[in-house]
């Protein structure tokens, strides 16, 4: 039951010992539980999350930080997409501001110009956003790594250069006059039962049988297709998720700014999430979460030194890639899940 | 064994840039039967396989699947219809252990049609599918292999498991690419028994194979490849008789007597 990892280190008479915690039954997802011990070890890391997630907007009390709360929340969704695309299905995707913008101005149009109220819009744009996104990005899905990436960045900055230069859906001012939140709570603990629920229900999602097959195409899409399986049907399922997160969350900020713009095709939203991702650790889907409630508030304190924050901003980064570059939550899962000890060789 | 092909191929050609892969190849294989392909290194065998399994579209030609016609069809139609393939370098998913690679051809639309939509089995899952396939190819049940990473598999369970996910698409015919490649003598003579069985379940088999003295126990028909084009076909032992085979692929006499041997 119990697996050794063994390292060398520099020591040619000792060396680290890795031992699974028992609880893991032959392979990852198959548990034995026997005491209560045992459940509150499964249940506690998920239990402080949510309760801190959900304890956040009480604990901060200024109205400041409160809507630097929701903002994470919505690059969490973003980073959450992408570590999905990425690590489960193999696609790297630098269309966060793509989702973000589409998805803003869909809710914006909704609500502006057909005049549905956000319980509404929200739901609407997540999915037409997601239709559209997932119907544009279509013709790239056999690109793959590199390029794939370069066609996800080129329409954001290709759309906001259109809707500048034709002076549509309000030109270089946007749409004004979108509806906001009824009050502050409302809005920040909507977005996260949101990132709550798309979290858990993404983790879920990849160990399902059709996360099985997302998983696959990344391993090695030939054998998918010799598998009897469309790789473009499922990489478009994939693309559908991570655009419908990301429009969500670009629907979701057009009404807490109560308004639209091309900023919202702006690239940190494709940026902020890769380092968030890199920072948390890719492929645990929770660390890109993590990683966004790190960066994100770093950067809103690094406002007071004017131009020198991108410096600092930079070392930070700089500083997670050098000394804990697998990302704090997959260093975390591995100091929770197996004793370590040194033994004598 | 019935009469009427169910696999037929007419006037294959395909060329890569100046070099000619297949030179108007025709073949039929009937229902039930084990065909084998040999012809020395880059005859065509493996173009062959992949033009059949739609990986590369071919240049000109026919193929036909009982009298329906697949040529050019994407691999996961053809799949579909109970054509499936093995792949020479293996192809297993490295970070999914064993029995979850399988899960995915479970998931395909064929093996949900004949498995029902949760997969089938026993307890209605595929996980217990997938292991019951890789019990039956010989991954031991109760013991961890079937759990093991795909990563930190030998090379005979790698094999046994691109014919697993074969099995898993519960296949008409299995286009097998050297399967006997890599593997030691008795893990050779561990498998025979088994492509034996899948020709009594009724699975017509196609094999490419340079194991000749393994192939002729089990195949009925072989046919020979040579740059590209085909050279002769017919029953094994016959067809090693033939001038042009000796000449062109097997070079001596000797190779001949080791042949017969078994």
């Amino acid at each position: 039951m119990e697996e050794k990892y063994e390292k060398v280190t520099s020591t040619i008479e000792r060396r680290k010992e890795r031992l699974d915690r028992g609880i893991k039954v032959r392979t990852e997802g198959i548990y034995a539980i026997s005491s209560l011990e045992e459940v509150a070890y499964l249940l506690l890391p998920r239990l402080i999350l949510i309760t801190g997630l959900l304890l956040l907007p009480a604990l901060i009390p200024s109205l400041y930080w409160k809507r630097v709360i929701s903002i994470t929340c919505i690059y969490a969704l973003l980073a959450l997409g992408f570590d999905f695309l990425a690590n489960f299905v193999g696609l790297v995707s630098l269309g966060g501001a793509f989702y973000i913008g589409v998805g803003g101005y869909m809710a914006a149009i909704l609500n502006k110009y057909v005049g549905l109220s956000p319980i509404l819009t929200i739901p609407l744009a997540t999915f037409s956003g997601a239709i559209i996104c997932t119907l544009l990005l279509l013709p790239a899905l056999p690109l793959r790594g590199v390029y794939f990436a370069i066609v996800t960045l080129m329409y954001p900055l290709a759309i906001a250069r259109i809707i500048e230069a034709l002076n549509i859906l309000g030109g270089t001012d946007g749409i004004l006059g979108v509806a906001g939140f009824p009050s502050r709570w409302i809005e920040q603990y909507i977005i996260i039962l949101i990132i709550i629920f798309a979290l858990f229900g993404l983790r879920r999602l990849v160990n399902e049988d059709i996360g099985l097959v997302f998983r696959g195409v990344k391993d090695n899409d030939q054998a998918v297709r010799a598998s009897g399986l469309s790789i473009t049907l499922y990489k478009s399922i994939a693309v559908f998720i991570a655009s419908g997160l990301g429009s969500l969350g670009g629907a979701y900020l057009s009404h807490i700014y109560m308004w639209s713009g091309i900023s919202q095709f702006a690239l940190d939203f494709s940026i902020i999430p890769i380092a968030a991702t890199v920072i948390g650790g890719g492929g645990t889907l929770v660390g890109p979460l993590l990683g966004c409630f790190i960066l994100v508030p770093i950067s809103e304190f690094l406002r007071a030194f004017g131009t020198l924050r991108i410096v600092f901003y930079s070392l930070i980064l700089l500083a997670f890639i050098m000394f804990r570059s697998e990302g704090v939550m997959v260093y975390a899962q591995r100091k929770y899940h197996q004793f370590e000890r040194w033994v004598k060789v | 064994m019935k009469e009427e092909p169910i696999l037929q191929v007419l006037h294959a050609s395909k060329s890569f840039g100046g070099v000619q892969a297949l030179v108007d190849v025709c073949f039929e294989v009937k229902e039930g039967e084990v065909f084998g392909i040999i012809g020395p290194n880059g005859s065509g065998k493996t173009t062959l396989i992949n033009c059949i399994t739609g990986f590369v579209k071919m240049d000109s030609g026919e193929v036909f699947y009982r009298g329906k016609e697949i040529t050019n069809r994407p691999p996961n139609y053809i799949a579909n219809l109970g054509i499936t393939r093995t792949f020479q370098i293996m192809r297993p998913y490295y970070s999914l252990p064993a029995y979850k690679n399988l899960i995915i051809p479970l998931f395909s639309p064929r093996a949900r049609r004949k498995g029902g939509w949760r997969g089938g089995g026993k307890l209605g899952d595929r996980a217990t599918v997938s292991i019951d396939i890789l019990e039956e190819i010989g991954f031991e049940r109760d013991s961890f292999v079937p759990y093991k990473l795909a990563s930190s598999l030998p090379t005979g369970y790698l094999k046994r498991l691109e014919l697993a996910r074969c099995l898993a698409l519960k296949p008409d015919i299995i286009l097998c690419d050297e399967v006997f490649s890599g593997l030691s003598m008795s893990e050779i003579a561990s498998m025979v028994p088994f492509i034996e069985k899948l020709q009594m379940d009724g699975i017509t088999l196609v094999m490419i194979e340079h194991r000749l003295r393994e192939l002729f126990r089990v195949a009925n028909r072989v046919m020979v490849m040579n740059f590209g084009a085909k050279l002769t076909e017919g029953i094994p032992e016959e067809v090693m008789e033939d001038e042009r085979v000796k000449e062109a692929y097997l070079g001596s006499e000797k190779l001949l007597d080791y042949t017969f041997e078994a």
